[in-house]
């Protein structure tokens, strides 16, 4: 279920990916691929190893086996040079959005294209301002820190950042956690709405299944190795969304319905 | 960074032992590799000067008044413990020379030190340690700048050119600190205060203290951006990477000390062997 077809052209692809961390494994031998212009979202548990795939996707950190593939080619047969240049083709939102604290929103949102072109600055200020406009926020904010942000504000001066540099490909590490339902909303529209409006593929990590039914073309859920039995494979379903919701499997079932189940008992016995 | 397993089967001392020496040769060869990193940055491709400048506020600006109390303070507590000594043996207008001379070579580059490893230091390490813990350190990375690059040879430039500038500050209030406490409290006569401290100090002395305070100025910063960079998770990796940043600090002030110092004072005795007289 899991093995991507060879014979298909995928922006990203995994190809049995294993990381663990000192003696610890969070991935094992996972294989997944996104097609150009696809949202997939990744599901799971917490501690399946979600960010960590985006992680290893970005190049943040490196697989433990297995090879990761940018537009056909893999990051490991590239160069440092290119491997810097390439991933400016990918724009990351983080899960707390990782604000600069030390500088200005403008700043933020400008620190790629400071870092990485030889645009006027009069340039960089109008990126800045569409990309500000496009999250929904005002100039007027752009000389605030991070600090004087609320939590939306600063997911949304996240996502501006990432799309200053006009991505090919947005990760987005699971874009909604602690936010109300209508910042939520908001985000899943911003999601929407920046897929609309330039060819993105996208691939979204969340435990949110407002945003997994809003934004989903493709979804897949990991499960963690703790739970597994040896030899079972970590990703325990691939599908859209409603075939997630109609799924007879326990395991899928239990996530997207959200059901405690005997999970209580459980942890209290491996405790 | 590597580490070996916490805990054996049959764990004895001598598995403690062999292991708390594994992990210091880790740490030691990572902090190494960590510290070519940086040069390899340093020579290739300078910062963005604001923020270099922006460290050398901090770092040098900042940190001024910390070093006029601990340097003030140093040369009066010398006035006050020597100036008995020195009366037994009718010597205490000669005070100004064990004030100066101590302090140039010896207590103003190793207590500034340790005073900007506690605030500069704990500082760089709680930072960077946040930076990590909230992903700032990987959106740099994202964002296509090197943290190494953008966050630690900056910080390394303004310690190693600012904290022999704030040791000379340092030693100069100490001097005026042990002054002000001799001449208006103890009743030594202010000429002979300057003419001993004058005549005892050669620019030897206070150019081995300023080479002394750039090595201390170099440990500070690789070892608290390193701790910084390698911070745990959450609140408690931050703060235990700022203590381990200040212990290490101070372990290695006190190493590099000792070992600057013989190789002061030989390289002293070598100059005036070849060149008898011109080394003061």
């Amino acid at each position: 279920m899991n093995e991507p077809n060879s014979n298909e052209k995928y922006v990203i692809e995994l190809q049995n990916i294993s990381r663990q961390f000192g003696t610890q494994e969070v991935l094992r031998d996972i294989s997944f691929g996104v097609r150009r212009g696809e949202t997939l979202v990744v599901i799971g548990e917490s501690g399946c190893g979600k960010s960590v795939t985006m992680k290893l996707i970005m190049n943040l950190l490196q697989p433990s086996h297995g090879d990761i593939s940018w537009n056909g080619r893999l990051i490991a047969d590239r160069s440092t040079r290119e491997l810097h240049r390439d991933r400016l083709r990918i724009g990351y939102l983080f899960q707390g959005a990782a604000l600069f604290d030390s500088l200005s929103v403008y700043e933020n949102v400008a620190f790629g294209l400071k870092q990485n072109t030889k645009l006027k600055k009069a340039e960089i200020d109008q990126i800045v301002v569409e990309r500000l406009r496009e999250v929904g926020l005002s100039e007027s904010i752009s000389q605030k820190k991070p600090a004087q942000l609320s939590g939306g504000m600063k997911k949304r001066v996240g996502l501006a950042r990432a799309l200053a540099m006009t991505p090919e490909v947005m990760l987005y590490d699971e874009p909604t956690t602690g936010l109300d339902p209508v910042m939520t909303d908001v985000i899943n529209e911003l999601i929407l709405q920046t897929r609309a409006s330039r060819p993105v593929t996208s691939i979204v990590v969340t435990h949110d299944m407002s945003t997994v039914k809003k934004v989903a073309d493709r979804i897949i859920m990991l499960y963690p190795l703790t739970r597994l039995n040896p030899g079972e494979s970590q990703i325990v379903f691939e599908g859209t969304a409603e075939e997630a919701f109609q799924s007879s499997s326990p395991r899928v079932h239990q996530f997207v319905y959200g059901e405690a189940g005997d999970r209580i008992r459980e942890m209290a016995e491996s405790a | 960074m590597s580490s070996v397993p916490t805990s054996y089967p049959r764990d004895t001392i001598i598995h403690g032992l062999g292991r708390g020496v594994i992990n210091t040769v880790c740490l030691m060869g990572d902090l190494f590799l960590f510290g070519w990193e940086m040069v390899g940055w340093m020579i290739t491709r300078l910062p963005p000067r604001s923020n270099l400048w922006s460290c050398m506020y901090h770092i040098g600006i900042q940190s001024i008044p910390v070093i006029l109390i601990t340097g003030g303070f140093i040369g009066m507590v010398l006035a006050v413990q020597s100036y008995d000594q020195f009366k037994l043996m009718h010597m205490e207008n000669q005070i100004g020379a064990v004030i100066a001379i101590s302090l140039v070579e010896e207590l103003g580059p190793v207590l500034a030190a340790i005073m900007l490893a506690g605030r500069v230091g704990t500082s760089m390490s709680a930072e960077l340690g946040t930076m990590r813990v909230t992903e700032q350190i990987d959106a740099l990375r994202a964002l296509g700048a090197d943290p190494v690059h953008y966050l630690v040879v900056p910080r390394f430039l303004s310690c190693c050119l600012l904290i022999p500038l704030l040791t000379v500050v340092a030693d100069a209030i100490g001097i005026l600190g042990g002054w002000f406490f001799s001449t208006q409290i103890l009743g030594v006569d202010s000429f002979y205060y300057w003419h001993y401290s004058k005549n005892f100090v050669f620019a030897y002395d206070v150019l081995g203290g300023i080479f002394k305070s750039f090595f201390f100025g170099a440990a500070i910063s690789l070892i608290s951006c390193h701790r910084g960079f390698h911070c745990g998770a959450g609140a408690e990796g931050v703060g235990k990477a700022a203590t381990e940043a200040f212990v290490y600090s101070f372990i290695v002030i006190m190493f590099l000390d000792f070992m600057l110092g013989v190789t002061i004072v030989n390289f002293y005795h070598f100059m005036q062997s070849v060149y008898p007289g011109v080394v003061r």
